[in-house]
């Protein structure tokens, strides 16, 4: 199978993703440029972290605009498998393909360490393969990744389960001290509605080997690569 | 013809920034200062000398790219 990461310029997590991806996991990657308007027929798309067009305005303000997102959206309307990390998730609320939006961390200061990140739920293209209440540890680097929606749409998600991932700490507890920016509910990554968009703040893909000090971030990309072989994620003539 | 945007964060949602600011000025001695928002302010050169058109489209601007309606509001004002 082939992930696509889309590259906008500002885009820093992008080789790490490709590497992931291909040298990691052993799925074709390919770097696709924000100015492209196809997806080259991929089979699920990773919108990767960085501050794409500086975060200029708002973070992914500007990228919602991007020419290959008109791509992105039509496939994810499609179906199409779509992770968006970190900047990426930023990108997907702008887009609107999630509900909410991020704003300055709690304490202002920019996060940048190893985090616990309960898996919430397994019915993800993402998180197949994780085990429910599984907690991996990933880093996060962030200065904007307080997730905020209005109570009415934080209640919706909770009820249909599309809380996927929340900070925990030590203990595997959503508590204040496992929550390291303040987010609503602890959530550090949602899904839509059809299950097939996700959106974290935490970096999987930077945390898939144990050099990098944890590989629990692996499971992300493998649970994408375990769904395309079972043939529920769709598959090339979604692109 | 000249328009003003501001955009600020919606009163339900927390602004860790104007937080920040209050506390500084309380630092700075100015204790009466009860809160601070923190915003944006955007001018627009527009062609043209229809007002009403202008602000019409500027609100659009504002709805379309200047301000997330999730968690900001905006004001228009055409000089």
């Amino acid at each position: 199978m082939t992930f696509a990461v889309i590259v906008f310029p500002g885009s820093n997590s992008d080789y790490d993703a490709f590497h992931a991806a291909s040298a990691v996991v052993g799925a074709q990657a390919s770097l696709v440029w924000h100015k492209d308007t196809s997806l080259g027929g991929a089979d699920a798309v990773i919108l990767p972290g960085g501050f794409a067009h500086g975060d200029y305005l708002r973070t992914g303000a500007i990228a919602k605009f991007s020419p290959i997102m008109a791509a992105v959206n039509s496939f994810a309307e499609r179906g199409g498998p779509v992770l968006g990390i970190c900047n990426g998730f930023q990108v997907l609320l702008e887009a609107g393909l999630l509900p909410g939006a991020m704003v300055r961390n709690r304490g202002i200061k920019f996060v940048s360490k190893m985090v616990p990140v309960r898996v919430e739920a397994t019915d993800t293209p993402f998180t197949g393969a994780c085990t429910a209440g599984q907690v991996l540890r990933m880093p996060i680097a962030h200065g904007e990744g307080n997730y905020f929606a209005e109570p009415a749409v934080i209640e919706a998600l909770e009820r249909d389960r599309q809380v996927v991932f929340r900070y925990v700490d030590e203990a595997g507890q959503a508590s204040a001290a496992g929550n390291p920016n303040g987010s609503i509910n602890n959530i550090a990554g949602i899904c839509n509605a059809g299950r097939n968009v996700v959106g974290l703040m935490p970096h999987p893909e930077r945390a898939c080997e144990a050099s990098l000090g944890s590989a629990d971030g692996r499971v992300v990309l493998d649970s994408m690569v375990q769904a395309f072989a079972a043939g529920v994620a769709g598959g090339r003539s979604l692109a | 013809m000249r328009a003003r945007v501001y955009v600020t964060l919606k009163p339900s949602v927390f602004d860790p920034q104007g937080r920040v600011v209050a506390e500084a000025l309380h630092t700075l001695g100015y204790g009466d200062v009860r809160d601070v928002r923190q915003g944006k302010f955007f001018e627009v050169e527009l062609e043209g000398d229809d007002r009403a058109a202008a602000e019409a489209r500027v609100a659009e601007m504002a709805a379309t790219l200047l301000a997330n309606p999730v968690i900001e509001s905006y004001r228009v004002e055409v000089l």
